[in-house]
């Protein structure tokens, strides 16, 4: 009998800050509901300068959260970006103040369809409303405000995080000072879609899913969850890194058993990758995000073009992408950076050799890392933040 | 980018340009929006923005040599002249470079035309074909000519699209482009003066600077 691990623990009992949005100012969101109350997570690390002036807003992936250097439910992993994020790394925490905001329809402290709805006692379920990469960019907004912080140094992220950044970037361009979005693209292509609808009719098939009211009645579809990480894991990886790793290896034994068991290594991997998951992560947090990136389309937001979105924008941009990356292949970067020397803003733009696929964001990648300082040490350099001795 | 390696000068930062990118770098007024287009490792970039102050913007068709830009804090991006300028929109710079490049690209004329659209002057450093020295190697030696502007053999360079300085003024009366200012570089990379037009450029110029505008 699987136990929901994480998911009964009081979300209010993560370390980090809250935000709590009132009736009075609701969130008006794309699907026109105006949502309220509800409550916005964040963690910050490093210290706010007097001119509140070296602000990073980092933007988390469709199953990270606002802990970036720690992992509050697994004390002996460290966080997601501890390689890009702390002290003397290049989100430099003794230099900058990072800030990282837990999207709207996440299960780490915001509001999402695992929390209770006061309309109703319950979790909200599918009762929550569908939210977009629009709307939780206006939720971090809210933070942002109630920091004080007009202009934000920089808005950073990967992935589902590049998304955020590139919304940023075209909402909001007075705010952004320089914007890095990293493995990401300005739209969900037909492909990413097919994945993301094959992890969520998985999660959906799992008879303990219950509609989606499972916590309502103590049930909890791990494995359709579990099977929705392991095809999604397998994006994120490259084939030659697989092949690397595990190629045709079998997981302790010598002869396959002609059976059904996880004869291969790499088999044995992926069950992993699922059963992990569902300890930390909720099934219906996972179909909101993953319809949130699929109904991302920048271009579509500006009448179809995407050079619209950055007409005018004073942002310093830096696009990377990664050679082996085949879910958010470099074609989307080179597509943004088209947009934005369309309207002569100010881009720089990397492709790194690595075989670390689309997942390379988070893995350690020197030229990832030489990028980044040298691309924020020039802003910094522009902007006028003091040097901080390394 | 050649691999010139003659002695250059320093500069208000410290680091040392090549002899001909300074010349292309005293055509850039301070303050001005500029492209470098095939940018290389990014040092005349980084000269113009430290010494200059202007708001600079780089091409480069090696990763190597955009990554290696970045890292300085320069806003490169990879791309490769013949196919990618045609993004920019008209005007969109005060200057656009093309240093020592222009002999690399598949279709020069049409670079041409792009870097004369994009920016409100376009500055072209080429080497010259027609210099005595090269004359003299293919007529006397029988060898395409190695020289200090062409260091590479003839497998192995990038070189495509030569051409004499002549051909450069005459294909930009062609086009319909003012040559307001011309450099005319000696052997050591020193400007003579000489009219671009007339045949002692063309002898004794090793490589040539051109400013250059529409009509």
């Amino acid at each position: 009998m699987h136990q929901n691990g994480h998911l009964r623990i009081d979300s209010s009992r993560l370390p980090g800050h809250r935000l709590d949005v009132g009736e009075d100012a609701p969130l008006r969101l794309d699907c026109g509901i105006d949502f309220a109350p509800f409550t916005i997570a964040y963690q910050t690390y490093g210290k706010l300068n007097a001119d509140r002036s070296n602000a990073i807003l980092v933007c988390h992936a469709l199953t990270g959260d606002q802990f970036l250097l720690e992992s509050p439910l697994a004390p002996d992993r460290p966080g997601w970006w501890h390689q890009i994020a702390g002290p003397g790394k290049p989100l430099d925490t003794d230099r900058y103040f990072l800030i990282c905001v837990n999207v709207l329809g996440g299960c780490m402290g915001t509001t999402g369809p695992r929390e209770m709805d006061p309309r109703t006692g319950k979790p909200y379920g599918l009762g929550y409303p569908v939210i977009t990469i629009a709307d939780m960019v206006r939720a971090q907004a809210r933070v942002v405000d109630h920091l004080g912080i007009d202009q934000l140094f920089c808005v950073i992220g990967g992935s589902m995080g590049g998304m955020q950044t590139l919304e940023w970037a075209a909402s909001y361009p007075e705010r952004v000072f320089a914007a890095v979005p990293i493995a990401t693209t300005a739209r969900h292509s037909a492909q990413n879609i097919a994945f993301h609808e094959s992890g969520r009719q998985a999660i959906m098939a799992d008879p303990d899913w219950c509609g989606g009211d499972y916590l309502n009645q103590d049930r909890h579809p791990h494995r359709g969850l579990a099977v929705a990480r392991m095809v999604a894991h397998v994006t994120y990886l490259s084939e030659p890194s697989l092949h690397r790793k595990f190629g045709r290896r079998l997981q302790d034994r010598a002869t396959v058993t002609y059976g059904f068991e996880a004869d291969f290594q790499v088999e044995s991997y992926l069950r992993h990758q699922g059963s992990t998951f569902v300890d930390r992560f909720d099934a219906n947090s996972y179909l909101y995000i993953t319809r949130a990136m699929d109904y991302f389309d920048l271009a579509a937001e500006h009448g179809g073009v995407l050079a619209n979105a950055f007409r005018g924008t004073p942002t310093r941009f830096c696009l990377v992408s990664f050679t082996s990356d085949w879910l958010y292949p470099t074609a989307e970067s080179r597509t943004v950076v088209q947009a934005l020397n369309a309207v002569a803003a100010r881009v720089s733009f990397v492709e790194i050799e690595t075989d670390g696929g689309h997942d390379a964001f988070l893995l350690d990648e020197p030229e990832l890392k030489a990028t980044l300082n040298g691309f924020l040490d020039g802003c910094a350099a522009a902007r006028g933040l003091a040097e901080t001795p390394r | 980018m050649t691999d010139d390696t003659r002695p250059s000068a320093p500069t208000p930062t410290g680091a040392p340009i090549r002899a001909d990118l300074q010349l292309v770098a005293d055509m850039v007024t301070p303050e001005s929006r500029v492209l470098d287009v095939g940018c290389g490792d990014g040092s005349l970039l980084d000269y113009l923005v430290h010494a200059k102050q202007v708001d600079g913007r780089g091409m480069e068709i090696s990763q190597a040599g955009v990554n290696a830009c970045v890292r300085q804090g320069l806003s490169v991006i990879q791309g490769d002249a013949d196919t990618d300028l045609v993004n920019y929109p008209d005007g969109a710079f005060d200057f656009v470079i093309l240093s020592q490049t222009l002999q690399a690209t598949r279709d020069p004329k049409g670079v041409l035309v792009e870097l004369c659209r994009i920016g409100r002057r376009a500055i072209v450093s080429i080497p010259n074909f027609g210099y005595w020295r090269v004359r003299a190697q293919l007529l006397f030696g029988g060898r395409m000519p190695v020289t200090d502007c062409l260091p590479l053999p003839w497998h192995a360079t990038d070189s495509i699209h030569l051409c004499t300085i002549h051909d450069f003024v005459t294909l930009c009366a062609e086009l319909g482009l003012a040559v307001e200012r011309s450099l005319i570089l000696d052997h050591v990379g020193r400007p003579r003066r000489f009219d671009p037009g007339g045949r002692a450029a063309n002898l004794l110029g090793e490589q040539a600077v051109f400013l250059l505008r529409n009509g």
